[in-house]
């Protein structure tokens, strides 16, 4: 039971990664018609944040020390961050400490600045071309992203720490009745999942309870005749694609001490993403979310030793195999609506 | 010439001169140099020319003709770099078998993927043989890995069985007793010119396979091929059943994929799982787009750009930017260096996503599409001339 417990929270973890991708995914294929490849860069750059946002916080003061020496005889450095210097000592070491979580401060400004310039700068040509030229013309976006980050970032993974507090594992059988050191966890992955759950929940509050969301949802359903009633329904899909930008960049932030980032790391999620977008239906965001979070707890099944001594090698194809499956049986997927991408 | 009208046969000598020649064209600087490592006339890169071209060729087949995108093309590449591998351990390294057996397995494989990917069309198509490639990528990796010696990859022993091997056979791949290394130099002046014999087996594969692309474009199959692409459901309406036609196609670029990676194990006798890896199947992608999706000589115009520019753009650095822009003042020289080295060298992937971008954007029918209104911008024919043509820029 124990072990069954752990790997549900293992997948609901990596699900809730997927969930969030897939959620701005089909937040920009159910409002703009666009299908987005560019979106697992978008998770990457916000990852990124947080490596910038950790570098602008430890950008140091250097000082010599003449009385001490280093192992060369030189006097030695000293480094002082100057966020030490403007605040106090233990305010400057607790605001890097908590990098993490502060940049998505950053990420959200960032990311939303992003996906205006990207949908207002190219993707608005794209509506009326053929989905293969969305693909193709994202797919560029993605390879151009993500080299300008390699550019400047380096090809190698940037280990990102968690703030002290989550470092380390906690005991999360105990705290539902278990007995002690049965199911330990991760602290992180813990907040991972439940940060996670908090944007999810916000954004479909969003959608649901401010006059706002009600016209986007109104949009989705039928753009023509909200733009009949004298609504300038444009406007509003490109925020909602500055808002899809941003959730994938919050997947990304919070990601960064589970996973060090690379430059690559959105192209890696990017097809999981998908596979995950059709299975919960193309354009449905509860689909999404359902899907993802129902993906990742079949993966984390499918490696289960006992399951991998059955089945040898189910845990590397389980998700392309169920993603066919409901594909061929259910081409609208587990919540598609009718109309949406039907030819 | 051989059932091809006069247009076409332009075409086809075009590609046969320009393969033929290639190591002499792509050789213009003499040894020796300044200029010498913008040569490309060497027969490993060659080599690569005209196997992507192939490979964009059987991708045109698919897309070009009846507009299925699809992501997931390099698993039979790389179903086919195995099944060549597996020949020479287990018969001889003659690359005829080889190539056979890549190219069955290509087909086999390509049969089952192409049934069940076909139900779907559009962006699910794609995701279909996305999933699919990778789902072999990951098995090659993984529980396949007897077969594919996983992660090493799959390369020859001295141990192999190979039954067919006699006394005195080369060890390296051969093609009946004609090793493919073996390499004619001619010294002409300062310039050496390298005639490699793998070069020039893969140079005939590649006109065989465009002469056959020509020749499907030009059958009925391959205009029904396109009716599907303009309307599928008009070609239902007129009582055509398209998945089997689509199927076809789809099995015909799966060979020629699967020749493709077969060639690419003769040229070198290693297969490795990352050519399955879905950046290998976007990098036919970006070949055949930019070359021309649809055109006849735009995919190997496509894959023979991008292979040449990748490699001259790699070799690139900052020392022989300083030099070509020398005659500058210091400081503007600087600024340059400065703005073009992103772009050079380790960074050739971002000029080539900015480039696929631009074309996608500007010239959605590639570099033939370029060349034809740069033609037509110096034509002197009357407009009217001109708009009859509009229709089909793309031929």
């Amino acid at each position: 039971m124990d072990a069954l417990l752990l790997q549900i929270m293992n997948g609901l973890d990596k699900g809730s990664a997927y969930a969030l991708i897939a959620l701005g995914l089909t937040l920009i294929f159910g409002t703009l018609g666009v299908v987005n490849f560019a979106h697992g860069a978008l998770f990457m750059i916000g990852a990124f944040c947080a490596v910038t946002m950790q570098k602008i916080l430890t950008l140091s003061a250097t000082t010599y020390d003449p009385l001490k020496l280093d192992f060369l005889g030189n006097p030695a450095m000293i480094k002082t961050p100057y966020v030490n210097t403007w605040f106090s000592e233990d305010f400057g070491a607790l605001l890097i400490d908590w990098s993490v979580p502060l940049s998505i401060l950053l990420a959200i400004p960032v990311m939303i600045g992003l996906g205006f310039i990207m949908e207002r700068g190219l993707i608005k040509h794209f509506y009326k071309r053929p989905h293969a030229d969305q693909i193709l013309v994202t797919f560029g976006l993605a390879i151009v992203l993500q080299e300008i980050i390699k550019y400047f970032y380096g090809a190698n993974p940037i280990p990102m720490p968690a703030p002290e507090m989550f470092k380390g594992s906690i005991d999360f059988g105990m705290m539902i009745g278990f007995d002690a050191n049965q199911v330990i966890y991760p602290a992180w992955r813990l907040v991972y999942f439940l940060f996670s759950t908090v944007v999810i929940a916000a954004v479909f509050a969003f959608l649901q309870f401010t006059t706002f969301g009600m016209v986007v949802r109104a949009g989705m359903a039928d753009r023509e005749t909200v733009g009949l009633l004298g609504i300038d329904i444009d406007k509003r899909f490109t925020l909602m694609f500055g808002i899809a930008a941003a959730v994938a960049g919050l997947a990304g932030v919070m990601y960064t001490p589970i996973n060090s980032p690379n430059y690559h790391m959105g192209m890696d999620f990017l097809v999981l993403s998908f596979v995950v977008v059709v299975v919960g239906g193309m354009g449905s965001l509860p689909g999404a979310v359902l899907a993802g979070f129902a993906l990742g707890v079949l993966q984390s099944f499918a490696s289960m030793n006992e399951v991998k001594s059955l089945l040898p090698g189910i845990d590397q194809v389980i998700i392309y195999l169920v993603a066919i499956v409901i594909l061929l049986t259910r081409p609208r997927g587990l919540m598609g609506r009718k109309g949406v991408m039907e030819e | 010439m051989f059932g091809l009208n006069s247009k076409d046969t332009r075409a086809f000598l075009l590609i046969a001169t320009l393969a033929m020649l290639a190591p002499i064209l792509l050789n213009p600087f003499p040894t020796g140099s300044a200029l010498a490592q913008f040569n490309a006339g060497y027969p490993d890169l060659m080599q690569r020319f005209v196997i992507f071209g192939i490979f964009a060729i059987g991708f045109n087949i698919l897309f070009g003709l009846t507009g299925y995108l699809s992501f997931g093309h390099a698993a039979f590449l790389g179903v086919g770099s195995y099944s060549a591998v597996w020949m020479f351990k287990l018969l001889s390294m003659n690359v005829v078998p080889a190539l056979i057996l890549s190219v069955i397995v290509a087909a086999l494989f390509s049969v089952f993927i192409g049934f069940v990917s076909l139900r779907r069309s559009g962006i699910y198509f794609s995701i279909l043989t996305l999933a699919f490639a990778q789902m072999s990528f990951n098995l090659a990796y993984s529980v396949f890995t007897p077969i594919t010696n996983g992660e090493t990859g799959l390369q020859v022993y001295n141990s192999d069985p190979q039954y067919l091997m006699a006394e005195g056979d080369p060890t390296v791949t051969h093609f009946f007793g004609l090793e493919m290394r073996e390499t004619f130099t001619l010294q002409l002046g300062g310039w050496s010119f390298d005639f490699a014999a793998g070069y020039y087996m893969c140079a005939f594969l590649l006109l065989a396979a465009f002469y056959l692309s020509v020749r499907i474009f030009r059958s009925p199959f391959g205009l029904t091929l396109r009716a599907i692409k303009s309307n599928q459901q008009r070609v239902n309406y007129t009582g055509l059943n398209a998945r089997p036609y689509t199927l076809a196609a789809f099995v015909i670029s799966g060979m020629y994929a699967g020749l493709a990676g077969g060639l690419l194990a003769c040229m070198d006798p290693l297969a490795g799982a990352e050519r399955m890896q879905w950046t290998a199947s976007g990098e036919v992608v970006l070949m055949t787009i930019l070359g021309g999706a649809g055109t006849l000589i735009g995919p190997v115009l496509g894959a023979g750009f991008i292979k040449y520019f990748e490699n001259i753009f790699s070799k690139i650095n900052d020392t022989v930017l300083h030099q070509w822009f020398a005659f500058m003042p210091d400081g503007l020289e600087n600024v340059i260096v400065t703005i073009v080295h992103p772009f050079i060298g380790k960074g050739w992937n971002l000029t080539l996503g900015l480039m696929f971008m631009a074309v996608v954007i500007f010239l959605p029918g590639g570099l033939v599409e370029g060349g034809q209104r740069i033609g037509k911008l110096f034509s002197k024919r009357t407009p009217s001339d001109a708009a009859s043509t509009a229709d089909r820029p793309t031929e």
